[in-house]
């Protein structure tokens, strides 16, 4: 029966029931634009069919959120009648392909997001994952993507203020591309994406569509193989400074009161653009694609709708408001072409001069998304004990510093600009940034986290430890967390052990924002990254922000001042599962990951806050990949101040003393008065404290195994990237 | 219509990093025999005129204001006569 | 002192340089679009820091033909200050108020960071006040600023003392290590011949508190109020 081949069907990712839910939504045959427009709409990328039902049970709502998902960002308030607007998201596929402008887009993308709800962009976060950079295709994929980012957003104007990049085998040939971004808008004119007035008239402005991207919405939603290169032309260029022009631009219309809706072109393009804002209106929409500026001749309608150009968006205007939205676009040399109108309908009217080309009910194509609940497999996991010997702290240490994995991020994030703008407090290398909200006294702490390891061995608990620690990052600069955005990078969902891994992550992700009282505000899912059948780790992203309300009460991570007491926080366990440390070892990825308790967690952050506000502690450093002795030679190496330990003492063993992962623990350094302040908040909330040593010298000594001069220390963490 | 094709190097004279850096890969994929790398840039521009002399003064003259920047850079200009399009492909 | 600050399509230190003279200092500003002519009211102009037209085709190749910096060469004829800080310098130097060119750094990447900043001379309009051989900390910001003059613009600069700052190490040796792009002669910030026209690769603007790391950069601007304070006395 179906008109539609095979082929084509491949060609827009439709399986046969879906066209079958298709014919039976239309009474009709759908034709080939139509099509194209259902393979868009009902893709994993826009369609979110396999995730839906797991990320409804996200928590969303809250006393700060002014916006939830759904609006191109999730938005709250950070006092001051300030909004913050924020979210991440993933280009993975095209980073694969073409690193630079993968990456660049990604960026071009999520500053988009951000500036069409009306928010000026303040920050940027990247968080990515390779392979091993030994293998010279990872190391072209990883200079491509940081030349990218920097290329971006240097040229944009915002700065790049923190993030995470780690290092792992399952990350070959299938990066993580993940960049979070951060803006600011005043209450009042934050803007939502909404048409829902008929006769508003529909404004594409920005680039001129070229035949960039076609299907790159499907193209992120099926796994690659060795034909992905061929398939090159799905990736697009970008503009940083068309970018720029246009986010000016729309912060101007965001001041004009005609002004009813602005949408970021993303995947999908024109199709997605329009079909959303029309339908969160309640309304429809009508197109006349014959009148869209092209960059290339001859293109069909099917290209126009379904283009991926960059730099573009959709601006709804009162009809008599055109005039006003047009002279700022002329003030910014910016082209804007009036592709149609808002129409009382619930359709999308696809039109090519006088001809009707495709006309199709809103609610089919949204709505009606076909989910899936694919099958789940939870994987056979045993309880390993991992034991590891520990011979020479000294160099193991070093070696620890050098590692990939671990060592200082500076040659990274010295090529993004993280000043622009004058309100860089604690920029990228800390714990979380610390961004001043300019007019205020308040600043924002922003951060992401993720642990492939930990998440490889069980992603629920993998995916708590993130929110832990992200929260912990927050709360190491003296900030409260608000709330979360997040990105599920994930396999093939198709295989049961992936979508088990998907499953188990969104409910580790639920379970800890709950506990934390934390929304989830905005997000992405990347499924389908697999390469030639092999599957990522799966990697959930949490990128969070948090509010200092007075910026005098900020911590540093580093050790501020000679005599200082330096004092651990939280319960070490044997816990090296999953560690840094075992990799170095050459152990076998197996065993639990270390263990998060949450309320622990909770406990721990309340009473670390109440310190640092009561000015106890003079700085703050979460303990993470690496575990204790790392984090002392971080500590010393961000405060350049060296260290005093007498041999660390506990009930396990010395390797997971020194490298042990063990969560909800924080390095605090205190001037000796202030240590019994800490001691009895800490005492109130339950918490272990172990006074380690002291600051001071230019070495970092802990026993008479480790002494090692903070010039050497400096060296193996400063060692370039290349080293192996 | 002239296709106009201008090759923007720096000068011999000005160092140039990107160049050296290329050269080092190329050398370390095994190609020795490279003994030099300039980067550089080609601007490609579609003249409407028929006249061969007023395309090459006019892109002359564009080098010199615009395309190249004399303190650091030389230009190369070759010119190629083009076929005129098809006028439009939308009957 | 009445300051204008440049913008043209891509310009983003814009709104930086305003906070600090604004902001920080209390001087009046005012924003001038690249298609103004008109300067009249102002004391200095400032060309900021971004990526003018994309920096397509060459960094501030082509913001110098705007109409704006035909009125920029005549003010600094008349013997207005004029800044370039970064995009701004290179606009300068295109636009031949400033001699040489400024290159790809060495590395071949772009540097954010903090660097050390030799004061070489100090009768220019932006020195006046500064010690010979004081060190500033400013950051740096950019992927082209490796200066680069012939030999013989290299002389002239030199016996008629217009190398205003040199990178340097924080104790104020100008060495290799301490020259974050390859610049010649480890040349961070030049003036013309009247001392009037300044540019440099550093951002001052980003150094005008403790709070964000530092505040050299108002030593700058504020030689720049003294400067004309004098000159209207």
């Amino acid at each position: 029966m179906p008109l539609a081949s095979a082929r084509d069907l491949r060609e827009v990712s439709l399986t046969e029931a879906e066209y079958r839910r298709i014919v039976e939504l239309l009474e009709r045959e759908p034709n080939d634009l139509e099509l194209g427009i259902f393979g868009a709409l009902w893709s994993e990328h826009c369609g979110y069919k396999t995730s839906k039902r797991l990320l409804a049970a996200l928590p969303s709502g809250g006393r700060a959120v002014l916006q939830g998902p759904g609006e191109n960002a999730g938005a709250v308030d950070i006092g001051n009648g300030l909004a913050a607007v924020f979210k991440i998201e993933s280009h993975n596929h095209p980073s694969a392909i073409e690193p630079y402008q993968g990456a660049a887009t990604g960026v071009g993308g999520i500053l988009r997001d951000v500036f069409t709800m009306g928010a000026r962009p303040i920050a940027i976060l990247d968080s990515l994952r390779f392979g091993p950079l030994g293998i010279p295709h990872n190391r072209y994929l990883f200079q491509g993507v940081v030349a990218g980012i920097g290329g971006y957003g240097n040229c944009f104007g915002c700065p790049t203020v923190g993030g995470e990049i780690s290092f792992d085998e399952g990350y070959s040939d299938n990066p993580i591309v993940n960049a979070m971004c951060v803006g600011i808008v005043p209450h009042g004119r934050l803007r939502r994406a909404r048409a829902e007035q008929a006769g508003d008239i529909v404004l594409l402005v920005g680039a001129a569509t070229g035949r960039d991207g076609i299907h790159g919405a499907t193209f992120a939603s099926v796994e690659m193989d060795s034909t992905s290169a061929a398939r090159r032309p799905a990736v697009q260029v970008g503009n940083p400074f068309l970018e720029k022009l246009l986010c000016e631009a729309c912060l101007q219309l965001n001041e004009l009161d005609d002004v009813v809706a602005i949408q970021d072109l993303g995947a999908a393009g024109l199709t997605s653009a329009a079909s959303e804002l029309a339908h969160r209106g309640g309304r429809g929409v009508e197109i006349d694609v014959a009148v869209v500026s092209r960059r290339e001749r001859g293109m069909s309608a099917y290209e126009v709708m379904l283009s991926e150009s960059q730099e573009r968006m959709l601006v709804v205007v009162r009809p008599d408001g055109e005039a006003r939205a047009r002279a700022i676009f002329d003030a910014f040399e910016l082209h804007a072409d009036r592709i149609g109108t808002i129409t009382p309908q619930q359709r999308l009217r696809v039109r090519e001069g006088r001809a009707l080309r495709a006309d199709l009910p809103l609610r089919a194509l949204i709505d009606a998304v076909p989910l899936r609940t694919p099958a789940a497999m939870a994987p056979v996991r045993r309880a390993v004990e991992v034991a590891l010997p520990l011979d020479d702290p000294e160099d193991a240490l070093l070696a620890m510093l050098r590692r990939p994995n671990l060592r200082s991020r500076r040659p990274v994030y010295r090529t993004y600009d993280h000043q622009v703008q004058n309100n860089t407090v604690l920029g990228p290398g800390g714990d979380a940034a610390l961004l001043r909200v300019a007019g205020t006294s308040s600043g924002l702490a922003l951060t992401t986290d993720g642990n492939p390891w930990y998440t490889s061995l069980d992603p629920y608990a993998g995916t708590q430890a993130a929110v832990a620690e992200a929260a912990r990052n927050i709360v190491c600069t003296g900030a409260r967390p608000l709330a979360v955005t997040n990105c599920l990078n994930f396999g093939n969902p198709e295989r049961p052990q992936v979508f088990w891994q998907l499953r188990e992550s969104v409910r580790g992700l639920a379970d800890a924002c709950r506990a934390f009282g934390l929304p989830v505000v905005s997000g992405n899912v990347s499924l389908y990254n697999e390469t030639s059948g092999r599957n990522i780790p799966p990697t959930p992203v949490i990128g969070m922000i948090g509010l200092l309300e007075d910026l005098d009460r900020r911590c540093p991570s580093g050790f501020q001042e000679d005599g200082d007491v330096i004092c651990l926080l939280g319960e070490t366990r044997e816990e090296l599962a999953g560690s840094e440390y075992a990799r170095l070892q050459g152990a076998p990825l197996q065993g639990l990951p270390p263990r998060v308790d949450l309320d622990a967690e909770r406990r721990l952050q309340g009473a670390l806050l109440e310190v640092i506000h009561e000015g106890s502690v003079r700085s703050a450093h979460d303990l993470a990949e690496g575990g204790l002795l790392v984090g002392l030679a971080e500590a010393a190496l961000f405060g350049r101040h060296g260290v005093r330990c007498p041999a660390l003492t506990g009930q396990v063993s010395a390797a997971a003393l020194a490298f042990g992962e063990s969560q909800g623990r924080v390095l605090v350094s205190a001037p000796p008065r202030r240590v019994p302040d800490v001691q009895k908040v800490m005492a109130a909330a339950g918490v272990p404290v172990h006074a380690l040593g002291v600051v001071g010298g230019d070495e970092l000594q802990v026993g008479p195994a480790v002494r090692i001069r903070l010039d050497r220390l400096r060296e193996a963490w400063e060692c370039a990237w290349d080293t192996p | 219509m002239y296709q106009a094709d201008v090759i923007v190097t720096l000068k011999p004279v000005v160092n140039d990093p990107q160049g050296s850096t290329i050269k080092s890969a190329l050398h370390a994929l095994g190609f020795t025999a490279v003994e030099d790398v300039r980067a550089g840039k080609l601007l490609r521009l579609t003249l409407d005129t028929d006249d061969r002399a007023e395309a090459a003064a006019m892109t002359e003259s564009m080098a010199r204001q615009l395309l190249a920047n004399s303190v650091i850079e030389d230009f190369k200009i070759s010119l190629v006569a083009l076929e005129a399009p098809a006028r439009s492909r939308r009957a | 002192m009445k300051t204008g600050i440049v913008v043209f399509p891509g310009t983003w230190s814009d709104r930086d340089c305003a906070y600090a003279l604004h902001d920080v200092l209390g001087e009046p500003v005012r924003y001038v679009g690249h298609r103004e002519r008109d300067l009249g009211d102002l004391d200095l102009v400032i060309l900021p820091g971004g990526f003018s037209y994309g920096d397509y085709l060459r960094c501030g190749a082509i913001a110098r033909f705007t109409p704006v910096m035909e009125a920029v060469a005549r003010f600094a004829q008349d013997g207005g200050l004029v800044l370039g800080i970064c995009n701004g310098f290179q606009v300068l130097q295109e636009a031949r108020l400033l001699p040489g060119a400024l290159l790809r750094n060495a590395s071949c990447e772009f540097r954010c960071e903090w660097v050390s900043l030799r004061v070489e001379q100090t009768w220019s309009a932006f020195t006046q006040g500064m010690r010979p051989g004081q060190v500033l900390s400013l950051p740096i910001s950019h992927g082209e600023g490796n200066f680069y003059a012939d030999p013989a613009t290299l002389e002239v600069l030199q016996t008629n003392d217009r190398i205003v700052f040199r990178y340097a190490t924080p104790q104020g040796q100008v060495a290799p290590q301490a020259n974050p792009n390859g610049s010649t002669a480890g040349i961070a910030g030049i003036c013309n011949a009247r001392g009037n026209v300044l540019g440099l690769m550093p951002h001052p603007e980003r150094a005008c508190e403790a709070l964000l790391g530092g505040s050299d950069g108002l030593v700058l601007f504020r030689a720049a109020v003294m400067a004309l304070q004098a000159a209207a006395v």
